[in-house]
């Protein structure tokens, strides 16, 4: 779960790292009286969750309060890639020297957690380490011993640090490492921390991304994800109420399938058939049929959808439970959209007479399905 | 023969009481697999198809000498019932649970790594030898005896690979899932390093997914060893967008780092044969094993 720059900074701040003064406002109001206790310039941040926020014009600097509060009200009225700013977060404006990147991720190949430190702030980690890899270096961190200060005094150096700087630098990752433990991240990444001209340091911009599996030891922000006050739409609402996988894609073929990796191949299918998904949604392991008629409440909602493809092969996934889910959806809802089923695994032949008995063709091959899934969806576009 | 379980593998199934642990294990125990007990905190003096349940690790091992553990703990506990195990010397874990935290999970697997014990999933399918053990909830009928090797990082699309093998008459040596999480335990590098050595294993079938290194990884590994046995591999999420999560935790590309094409082109260039499709994964292997 990703949370806030402005929450991630006050995390950060409560952990003694410094960051830029500032404040937290919904509307221009309280803009001005927020930037009136401002320094300026100051920088107008939308708050929003989507990647390359600057580069959509999410950013704006102001050199006084009524600047400030016209930048503020065009953040107010704007989209982000699709999603509106609901609150932005005004800070003084750094006057940088160098930028600096400092992140503790997941390495995935070690099975650990990794620290990473480099003189190159304010891009994308990845796209240093592809464009320049010897600027970014990492240090594995071992479990047992964790990232102790001796660990961060080297990354400093090697960063190109020394003296008092190369203690506060230290200081500031043992900082990260420990927000890191204490709230389960996946990510936390100041990026980029700033260095000042009288040689301090402080975090211009921060990340975080909380493990998702660990929310419940974390119940403030689990809670906020249940109540969808982070930017879900209806359809992610309701599909984590149910415990189901969904990913929104832009095709119009509903896909629905258990097991993740089997609905990913699903997905590749249709495209390689020249088809385009509308979804990816797993219903996951032993699915009752309850919950295969959520899954189809939601895949059906998206107006774009034509046809619906649902795939399934029961290990503890039961065919006839799967062809009873239908058909609930369809005295709930009605569906109308035609729907290719391909089912096998437990309990096939009940799951294939229940459906039969309705009209409903079921399929043994998914790569016949579909082709032909794709195919009533390009006439159904055509209509 | 096969790889990590064969007929001499006797385990314990923790957390044999819930629902999932209760059901599999009876069909585990038909499968002819070796379950010797089962611990659920609390639950110690029950007997669950025959097996009997004990309160701790430590308590079964007493009675019933065993070298693996299957774990169907709730994810909140899971951590502490490999550790359990672990502690109590097992050698072989195979955690079925799904959504461990990563910090947990980091734990398991370091501790693992100085025990040497080896660590299957979590979020994993287990482990199957042929006609000899299953550790796993796949469903049985779906496999044959035979030379094919199988390793996966997920499920439902193992079965639909294996299942495709059968039809063709193409039975497997041991075919296991390493779990879909960021964190596993084993990886395609260590299974591949095991079925070179397993006399019984002619091929191997790699099934990947976006997210994470480790195809990329695995095809230099492939190109350094001279890897003897064929791949044919497939690895799904080509037509999965950047940032977003496909199912599993682990399913998930970062930026540029991850992506379908990536592995692909990795092992196409270390001469594994990449499927288009997942029934073209036994249409390969058919021709391989002819040659």
């Amino acid at each position: 779960m990703k949370i806030f720059e402005y929450e991630a900074k006050t995390i950060l701040a409560k952990y003694g790292i410094q960051t830029p003064k500032g404040g937290l406002a919904t509307d221009v109001n309280q803009v001005r009286e927020i930037a009136s206790t401002l320094k300026p310039p100051l920088a107008i941040k939308a708050q929003v969750l989507v990647a390359g926020r600057g580069r959509s014009g999410g950013i704006l600097f102001a050199d006084s309060v009524s600047e400030a509060e016209k930048s503020a009200e065009k953040l107010l009225n704007m989209q982000i890639k699709g999603i509106p700013v609901r609150s932005i977060w005004i800070e003084e404006k750094i006057q940088v020297k160098n930028e600096l990147y400092l992140g503790i991720t997941i390495d995935r190949a070690n099975r650990s957690y990794v620290a990473i430190a480099s003189t190159v702030g304010g891009m994308e980690i990845e796209e240093v380490a592809a464009e320049a890899p010897e600027k970014v270096i990492k240090s594995l961190i071992k479990p047992q011993h964790g990232f102790r200060s001796f660990h961060a005094r080297q990354m400093a150096r090697k960063i190109g640090y020394s003296g008092s700087q190369l203690t506060t630098l230290g200081k500031i990752f043992e900082a990260l490492y420990r927000v890191s433990m204490d709230y389960d991240t996946e990510l936390v990444e100041i990026n980029p921390l700033a260095e000042t001209f009288d040689g301090k340091f402080v975090a211009a911009d921060a990340r975080i991304i909380i493990d998702d599996n660990a929310l419940f030891r974390h119940r403030e922000y689990k809670k906020r994800l249940l109540e969808g006050e982070s930017e879900l739409t209806p359809q992610e609402l309701e599909a984590i109420r149910n415990n189901l996988a969904y990913v929104k894609l832009n095709g119009n073929i509903g896909v629905i399938g258990n097991g993740a990796g089997l609905v990913m191949a699903t997905l590749d299918t249709i495209q390689f058939y020249g088809g385009k998904p509308s979804n990816f949604l797993d219903v996951g392991g032993g699915a009752t049929s309850e919950k295969i008629a959520a899954a189809l409440n939601i895949v059906l909602s998206d107006p774009n959808v034509k046809a619906l493809f649902i795939n399934i092969l029961g290990g503890i996934t039961r065919c006839d439970e799967v062809a009873t889910g239908i058909l609930k959806a369809k005295e709930r809802v009605g569906v109308t959209k035609p729907i290719v089923i391909r089912l096998v695994g437990t309990n096939e032949e009940e799951g294939k007479r229940i459906l039969t008995e309705v009209g409903i063709h079921v399929l043994e091959s998914m790569e016949e399905a579909a082709q032909k899934v794709v195919k009533i969806s390009k006439q159904e576009e055509e209509r | 023969m096969g790889i990590i379980i064969d007929k001499n593998t006797h385990a314990i199934v923790q957390g044999i009481t819930g629902t999932q642990g209760r059901f599999h294990t009876k069909l585990m125990l038909e499968y002819g697999t070796k379950i010797v007990a089962g611990v659920t905190p609390g639950k110690g003096g029950m007997q669950i198809h025959g097996v009997p349940v004990y309160d701790t690790v430590e308590a079964a091992l007493e009675k019933h000498p065993a070298n693996a553990s299957i774990i169907f703990v709730p994810a909140i506990f899971a951590a502490e019932a490999a550790l359990e195990a672990l502690e109590n010397g097992i050698k072989t874990i195979i955690i079925i649970t799904e959504h461990i935290p990563i910090k947990d999970a980091v734990n398991v697997m370091t501790y693992a790594e100085q025990v040497n014990a080896v660590i299957i999933g979590p979020n994993t399918p287990g482990i199957i030898t042929s006609e000899e053990s299953k550790l796993g909830i796949m469903p049985a009928h779906i496999f044959m005896p035979g030379s094919i090797g199988m390793v996966s990082r997920s499920g439902t699309l193992t079965y639909e690979i294996a299942a495709g093998l059968t039809r063709k008459q193409l039975g497997q040596s041991t075919c296991l899932g390493l779990g879909g999480d960021p964190i596993t335990g084993l990886n395609f590098i260590d299974v591949l390093k095991m079925f070179r050595k397993d006399p019984q294993t002619k091929a191997v079938v790699l099934i990947g997914e976006i997210g994470g290194n480790l195809e990329e990884l695995t095809a230099e590994y492939i190109i350094k060893e001279k890897y003897p046995k064929p791949v044919v591999a497939f690895i799904a999420g080509r037509s999965a967008p950047p940032g977003k999560r496909m199912g599993h935790a682990g399913a998930i590309i970062m930026g540029k780092a991850g992506t379908a094409e990536s592995k692909i082109k990795a092992l196409r260039s270390a001469g594994v044969n990449v499927a288009e499709k997942p029934s073209d994964v036994a249409k390969s292997l058919a021709r391989i094993i002819d040659i």
